[in-house]
């Protein structure tokens, strides 16, 4: 069983998800989906550990070889990824039980975690394969899902954010395969390790260079990196707290991945930094944006979308890390892909848990939370300071990272960028934290949340933590990815 | 017990006393008797490896690596070890003091007030101990944040202004002067470790470390150099207590212990020496010194006047550092812990009239002297170690000044030091007389000494300020050894 561990991480959740589909009742989608995630995220972990046994791992499809069949293929950046993505899931699952019910209720829950478990599949399978049209697939399937679980939000917002998402994901997507398609069409493949033999030959002709523009904004639209990043804070607010915590703890990176894999997997630095403008193009845009979204999350009186737009500055930390192109950038850039998962599903499922007990998530809400949810309120207080970077939390490590690999570069202003960027969150948490802390609760009577909810939130704030004081595992996997993926192609 | 697992239990101790203080906080009595245990007990781990440091034993301890070559690591020296001496005996101090302040004035959240206070003193012993740069920065952050629930303890309006301007300065400060400040010794050296002699000689150009000193300079805002200084006066909103712990036990000492240490142990200050424009942070902590106490003449409010107070005394340490003669770095160590003793006093001494009279400006002191005669004999004391006269601390200090300045042939800093000298006994003298000498204002109400545990530990306090004078001995040796002898 273990070396069909790659296919298991994908098939399993496919195969649970229509058998959930038409269970009835609200208990048993539930259990079904939460053990299909826990097997998941064991699958993930056992490849994890075989990578760093024997290196990289190649799957195919049925037996079929590469060019016919569709292969896997599992290095140290997407074991990493997959890791995340099943981990996430795993906690978020026993986490939705109350949730659900309270926002989206028993009769929808067939279906929602019927969808749950397709975004999670489609993820993983993004992220373990080896083949640029099977990204494609893969993506649909989340993003449809992803479509749906927003529409399912209690909010009738929702349905319009889901629309819109529906939209620019679509024009992402098709961009997308527009990309792969000019690729096809120059070099008769769609497996990523064919492709990046055989582009290095042609990669002066413009149709490769079109088809990279193609999948680098396709891509970029699909991680909301500013300015096309206007789907994502309507998305986040308004879906189910469950949702919100998964897909913004998990999508985005995701998409950072297939980026990853394109720019330097594929295309390779050198292409990708020296014959294309990359990093003038993404650098400008992850700054300001990260600075831009920074600023404002500070007026939103929403907390949930407060954290939506800071979701946008982080990403443009971690697109800044992949545009430095040098190997320090990317370790950043992927220790952050990892470890703003672990803060953001964290902060948005203690918001969840807000959102449970007192129907909001406002800053009025907020009022005396220190008092009425005391674990709640220091769950987010030290999420929040995780999302600002400080010291023993898992957000310290990635800046730490970020910054010497702007320092190695002699990158001042990108230094004081970040560093502004960092004084940003410490004013935007701090709104949060001043207004529990001090304010007056409007409703004293009301208590802490249940254990399923805080049981999963803080998990994961102690996993951001560990994560922070104990980097072995992190650090070593980042950096031994980074260095895979500077070697450029595909490490056999 | 060996002085390793000492310095782990220094690290665990406030961190366990801090649990159960919050566990027992049903019960004021026991929750008090647990702060009183962990603070002797914390005080005698402290010279468990003072014992052991001068019995020559290997100490030092990794708990974890972070980054290559960067861990969580920590060791001591002799600054160190008087960093902690100074904390965790003024704790004991402190918290006695503490018991009768907080309840003689009602506090609410007693108990979260004492849970922060623990939570402090761990992230002041991690400061200490710390053998690294990344050990120090994490534990100046707990040390920051976990006072930021004891200056808004009150948890008014304008506990919460003097909060923001408190967590915001330090915070600000820390993240974009500091951290960067340290990446770059990691980007230039490789390591972050303390060595006697520094870690920069021979990485880094001497052109670039001016600006790398102005970092760590204004990075340390807890130094409260001037224009960071600003926190210092916005967090006197908070109880008195937390103020003794701010200026004398932990917090700016925290500030003040870091620039030294980085002074010696990773520039080096042979090599700090060959950094062009140098001098420019003596001239900023010699700003600081005169800046500070002329404001500090206009004060009315007692607290306000201290805080301005400590401001001019913590740029005497920088500036002693900054000089770099041996014996200006010895005085820098033991400024340390002689303005510890006198201002812990002077804010003993505050809180103790606040408490017994609800008075807060120095107007309203004419005579009080006759009715709290051992709080403002106290006050004395305090005071006449802030201007340096014998027999108190502050003399043995700055004898030590001038002698490096002389050293250094630095006649700035002598100008200076004669300069503040004289507005110290400016702004403190008047106030002993005041307190003494002047009939007291009739309308005025009756009131005695404060309650007895903080009169106790106030004349503690003064105290120790006059046996500094005379049994300086151990100390000065001790702190001899971080120059490599008396040259």
């Amino acid at each position: 069983m273990l070396m069909h561990l790659p296919v298991l991480v994908v098939l399993a959740p496919l195969l649970a998800a229509p058998i959930v589909a038409l269970t009835r009742g609200a208990t048993w989608p539930w259990l079904l989906s939460t053990l299909v995630s826990w097997f998941a995220l064991l699958c993930a972990v056992l490849l994890l550990v075989q990578v760093q046994a024997q290196g990289v791992i190649i799957y195919t499809m049925g037996g079929w070889e590469a060019p016919w069949g569709i292969e896997y293929r599992i290095d140290f950046a997407n074991a990493l990824l997959l890791v995340l993505i099943t981990g996430l899931a795993s906690i978020v699952m026993p986490y939705a039980r109350l949730s659900v019910e309270q926002e989206v209720g028993a009769e929808r829950s067939p279906m929602f975690y019927a969808a749950l478990l397709l975004l999670s599949l489609g993820l993983c399978g993004m992220t373990a394969t080896g083949d640029a049209f099977n990204v494609f697939v893969f993506l649909e399937i989340s993003s449809l899902a992803t479509y749906t679980l927003i529409a399912m939000g209690r909010d009738r917002r929702a349905l319009t954010a889901s629309f819109s998402y529906l939209v620019m994901g679509t024009i992402g997507g098709t961009f997308y395969l527009i990309g792969i398609g000019l690729l096809y069409v120059m070099t008769g493949t769609l497996n990523m390790a064919d492709l990046a033999e055989r582009l290095p030959a042609i990669s002066d002709s413009s149709t490769v260079r079109t088809g990279f523009a193609f999948l680098v904004t396709g891509i970029c639209l699909k991680l909301a990196l500013f300015p096309l990043h206007l789907w994502l804070p309507n998305a986040y607010t308004y879906a189910p707290s469950a949702v919100t915590a998964l897909v913004a703890a998990t999508s985005t990176k995701v998409a950072i991945y297939i980026l990853i894999r394109f720019v330097f997997t594929i295309f390779g630095p050198e292409f990708s930094f020296g014959v294309e403008p990359l990093a003038e193009v993404l650098i400008p845009l992850a700054v300001i944006g990260l600075l831009s979204a920074s600023t404002v999350s500070i007026g939103q009186p929403n907390i949930k979308r407060m954290l939506a737009y800071s979701s946008v500055a982080q990403i443009g930390y971690i697109v800044l890390g992949i545009a430095m192109g040098t190997a320090m950038g990317l370790t950043a850039a992927l220790l952050h892909m990892f470890n703003h998962g672990l803060m953001k599903g964290a902060l948005f499922m203690a918001l969840g848990a807000v959102m449970y007990r007192l129907g909001g998530t406002h800053l009025s809400d907020m009022q005396g939370l220190a008092k009425t949810m005391p674990l709640t309120f220091w769950a987010f207080v030290i999420g929040g300071l995780s999302l600002i970077g400080v010291p023993l939390t898992v957000g310290f490590v990635s800046k730490w990272h970020l910054i010497l690999a702007a320092v190695e570069l002699g990158w001042w202003p990108i230094v004081i960028a970040i560093l502004v960027g960092s004084m940003l969150a410490v004013v935007y948490v701090g709104r949060v934290v001043e207004a529990g802390f001090f304010g007056e609760a409007k409703d004293p009577t009301r208590r802490e949340a249940p254990a399923s909810l805080l049981i999963p939130v803080w998990i994961l704030i102690l996993a951001n933590v560990y994560f922070g004081i104990d980097t072995r595992l992190t650090v070593d996997i980042a950096e031994a990815a980074a260095a895979q993926l500077m070697a450029g192609g595909v490490v056999q | 017990m060996t002085a390793n697992t000492a310095l782990i239990l220094t690290l665990l101790t406030p961190l366990l006393g801090s649990v159960l203080i919050g566990l027992t906080g049903r019960w004021p009595n026991l929750r008090e008797t647990i702060t009183m245990v962990t603070a002797v007990s914390l005080f005698a781990l402290v010279i468990r490896v003072l014992i052991g440091l001068n019995a020559g034993e290997e100490i030092g301890i990794e708990l974890f690596t972070v980054m290559a070559g960067v861990g969580i690591a920590f060791n001591t020296e002799p600054l160190s070890i008087l960093f902690a001496m100074i904390a965790s005996g003024l704790w004991v101090v402190t918290s006695v003091y503490a018991f009768g302040y907080m309840r003689g004035t009602n506090e609410k959240n007693q108990t979260r007030f004492y849970v922060c206070f623990a939570i402090a003193l761990f992230g002041a012993m991690g400061v200490a101990f710390s053998a690294n740069l990344l050990t120090l920065f994490i534990f100046y952050e707990v040390l920051t944040i976990s006072t930021y629930p004891l200056v808004t303890h009150k948890g008014d309006a304008k506990a919460k202004a003097g909060g923001r301007t408190y967590l915001g300065i330090l915070m600000t400060t820390s993240i974009v002067f500091l951290l960067p400040a340290i990446i770059w010794v990691y980007a230039a050296a490789g390591t972050l470790d303390f060595m006697p002699g520094g870690i920069l000689e021979g990485n880094l150009a001497a052109g670039s470390a001016t600006l790398l000193l102005m970092l760590f300079l204004f990075g340390v805002a807890k130094a409260a150099v001037m224009p960071v200084h600003r926190w210092l006066p916005a967090a006197m909103v908070a109880p008195t207590p937390v103020s003794a712990l701010l200026h004398a036990v932990a917090v700016v000492k925290a500030g003040v212990f870091t620039l030294t240490k980085v002074v010696i142990y990773t520039f080096g200050t042979d090599y700090l020496a060959q950094v062009p424009f140098q001098e420019i942070a003596v001239y900023l902590a010699g700003f600081t010194v005169v800046a500070a106490s002329c404001i500090a003449l206009r004060q009315t409010n007692i607290k306000r006047l201290l805080a301005y107070s400590t401001i001019g005394q913590l740029s005497y340490i920088v500036m002693a550092a900054m000089v770099l003669a041996p014996l200006s770095e010895i005085g820098a160590a033991l400024h340390i812990a002689a303005h510890a003793f006198g201002k812990i006093t002077l804010f003993f001494t505050a809180g103790a009239i606040y408490v017994a009279s609800k008075k807060t400006e120095i107007t309203q002191l004419n005579g009080i002297g006759w009715r709290m005669p051992f709080t403002m004999t106290a006050f004395a004391v305090g005071a006449l170690s802030m201007i340096g006269v014998p027999p108190t601390a502050g003399f043995v200090s700055k004898w030590f000044f001038i002698a490096g300045a002389m050293q250094a042939d630095n006649y700035f800093v002598l100008a200076v030091l004669i300069v503040s000298t004289a507005l110290n006994a400016a702004y403190f003298l008047p106030i002993i007389y005041k307190a003494f000498f002047k009939a007291e204002d009739v309308t005025l109400k009756d009131h005695k000494e404060a309650p007895v545990t903080m009169v106790a530990a106030l004349c503690l306090t003064a105290t120790l300020t006059l046996l500094f004078f005379f049994l300086n001995g151990p100390v000065l040796e001790l702190e001899s050894q971080i120059v490599g002898g008396m040259r």
